[in-house]
């Protein structure tokens, strides 16, 4: 067991030091942008003052230890804490030149825009899979029956879920496994058509071959959404994202091309954990 | 990484090594809480127990269906009593369930406030009332200022009995349901009504069932409010604004009076009361059992792993 301790010095030489880490592709379109976003828990400081830019159909992975308010970073792309109480966001999330934390801007249609997993499978207990699928259509007022059926057998399928359910899409959605459920949850946030997803560890609580089948599906839906994904599991960051980010006590302390990132790690901090020094 | 090897010996010779005096506490313990529900059913048994046998004898086609006979007679029957009492029913659940479960949505979905707070506080304390003080209330107010009983009256009193118990018991089970099927329907662009209505609800719809039948249950069997305001009668239900019997109250003016026949009429009454509230339950948990309550879904799901 190593914890580590680093000094709050050490910190901030370090990311002095960084190299200017949120434009690491200046020749991309964003699709999303945050731009000095702080994020409080009551006076407790979750997230401080990141900026990252999110490029247009690429995979962007979060990695950091717990704690590091990697979730709590993504929560914001989507105005989730407005749900909690106590938390405070500062500054700018531009989706689409569109600032989501604009006074005058519904939450609800650009939540839309942005799909959402969760680290824990939460399909809706009282609903059948196929009604887990279209919730967000139906009471978004989707009601042709031909639609919906399309879409359902559409999104199973990019969330390699369709061959083990299509016969039974009537059944209770908590019949299933968890890592069913979990891919039904996927299922059901890209059934919106969004056009960023947003994953908090999606993997974490599924075995290897679900791991890979749910990878493949990043990898698939890379061609058409922006994903931002939160993950533990560096070998994972590697394998699906094009761009990483690094962060540490609520600072993002590096962000680069993936490979960049891992072999040639500019920060000591990230050097240090990809190497699995702490963590 | 403090701790050795000879600590962790040191520590293991702490706990107690006494296996079988162990299982014996366990076993006394399972019969002391079993014991203890026996206590609490014997009240509960020797009640149903006296009142079936008392009042079987009572049942029959013109004692559930004619108007009482003149008193003492042993002839006629209850109709009145009961029809009066799935009337007044109905018509205080048409006003406490609404209102019960609108406060208890408001309590538990935007119940993070002084006013709620406040609202919570009132509600409790209205839950407790003694039901007469209602009924004197609904005297007042609407007995009072019609000049006459009515049947609006009782109704008005049972659903003030109604509403904080259903409302508690809403926002009990509104906040039983996990926050993250809130952040799921969030995250998939529902408005928050939409979320409470189509998801949390749904999710929540069998403790609130719970919670609506445990209020009918308690004002079927009240008698006091009844009183003050629909009075009773011997006569069929004609006009809201004549008074209207019901079965609390038939079990009553049954029971005090001094001839055995109308006390036999008065336990197959208070058996009658009691069946027609079984029957309610059984026929509302019927109705929903069949499709979608969480705990209904968790059964099922028990019962395929189990398979």
């Amino acid at each position: 067991m190593t914890t580590l301790s680093v000094p709050a010095q050490k910190i901030t030489n370090s990311i002095d030091s960084a190299i200017p880490s949120s434009v690491p592709h200046e020749e991309e379109k964003f699709k999303m942008i945050a731009e000095n976003v702080s994020i409080y828990y009551g006076s407790t400081m979750g997230v401080k003052n990141v900026t990252m830019k999110f490029p247009e159909k690429s995979v962007t992975a979060l990695i950091g230890p717990s704690g590091c308010g990697k979730t709590t970073f993504l929560r914001c792309l989507n105005r989730m804490h407005d749900m909690t109480k106590n938390a405070k966001v500062e500054g700018k999330v531009m989706i689409d030149d569109i600032d989501l934390y604009d006074k005058s801007i519904d939450p609800i249609y650009h939540r839309r825009k942005v799909g959402m997993v969760f680290q824990k499978p939460n399909p809706f207990p009282t609903m059948s899979i196929y009604d887990n699928v279209t919730a967000g259509l139906k009471l978004n007022g989707v009601k042709d029956k031909r639609i919906l059926d399309e879409i359902v057998e559409d999104t199973l399928k990019m969330a390699y879920l369709w061959d083990e359910v299509k016969n039974d899409l009537k059944k209770s959605a908590i019949e299933l496994s968890g890592g069913q459920q979990q891919r039904l949850c996927i299922a059901r946030a890209l059934a919106i058509q969004p056009e960023v997803l947003l994953m908090d560890e999606p993997a974490s609580a599924l075995d290897p071959i679900a791991t890979q089948k749910i990878e493949e599906t990043i990898t698939e839906l890379k061609k058409d959404y922006t994903i931002i994904i939160v993950t533990h599991n560096m070998q994972q960051a590697v394998r699906v994202s094009d761009y990483t980010g690094f962060m540490y006590l609520g600072e993002l302390i590096e962000f680069r091309e993936t490979k960049k990132l891992f072999t040639d790690p500019k920060n000591e901090l990230t050097a240090k954990y990809v190497q699995g020094q702490f963590g | 990484m403090s701790t050795t090897n000879e600590k962790r010996q040191e520590y293991r010779a702490l706990f107690k090594n006494n296996v079988k005096k162990r299982l014996v506490v366990d076993k006394i313990v399972h019969i002391i809480i079993f014991a203890f529900v026996i206590i609490a059913i014997i009240p509960l048994a020797s009640i149903l127990v006296e009142v079936f046998k008392n009042g079987i004898s009572a049942i029959s086609y013109e004692f559930l269906t004619a108007i009482p006979g003149s008193i003492g007679s042993g002839e006629g029957g209850i109709g009145p009593a009961i029809q009066g009492t799935l009337i007044i029913i109905g018509l205080a659940s048409l006003m406490g369930v609404p209102i019960g479960v609108m406060s208890g949505i408001f309590l538990a979905e935007l119940g993070d406030n002084k006013l709620a707070r406040n609202v919570r506080f009132f509600n409790d304390v209205f839950m407790e009332f003694p039901s007469i003080v209602l009924g004197i209330f609904a005297f007042l107010v609407i007995v009072l200022i019609l000049g006459h009983f009515s049947v609006w009256a009782g109704a008005f009193a049972l659903a003030l009995i109604m509403f904080p118990i259903v409302a508690r018991t809403t926002e009990e089970s509104l906040k039983m349901v996990p926050i993250t099927y809130r952040e799921a329907g969030t995250a998939l662009g529902l408005k928050k009504w939409v979320i409470t209505f189509r998801i949390v609800i749904s999710a929540a719809k069998s403790g609130m069932i719970t919670g609506i039948l445990l209020s009918v249950s308690r004002i079927g069997g009240e008698t006091a409010p009844l009183i003050m305001t629909i009075l009773g009668s011997s006569q069929f239900f004609s006009s809201m604004d004549v008074p209207m019997d019901a079965l609390p109250l038939r079990i009553w003016r049954l029971s005090l009076l001094p001839y055995e026949s109308s006390q036999l009429q008065g336990w197959g009454a208070a058996l009658v009361l009691i069946l027609v509230i079984i029957g309610i339950n059984m026929a509302v948990r019927y109705h929903f059992a069949n499709g979608n309550g969480i705990i209904m879904r968790f059964i099922k799901q028990g019962v395929s792993t189990k398979r």
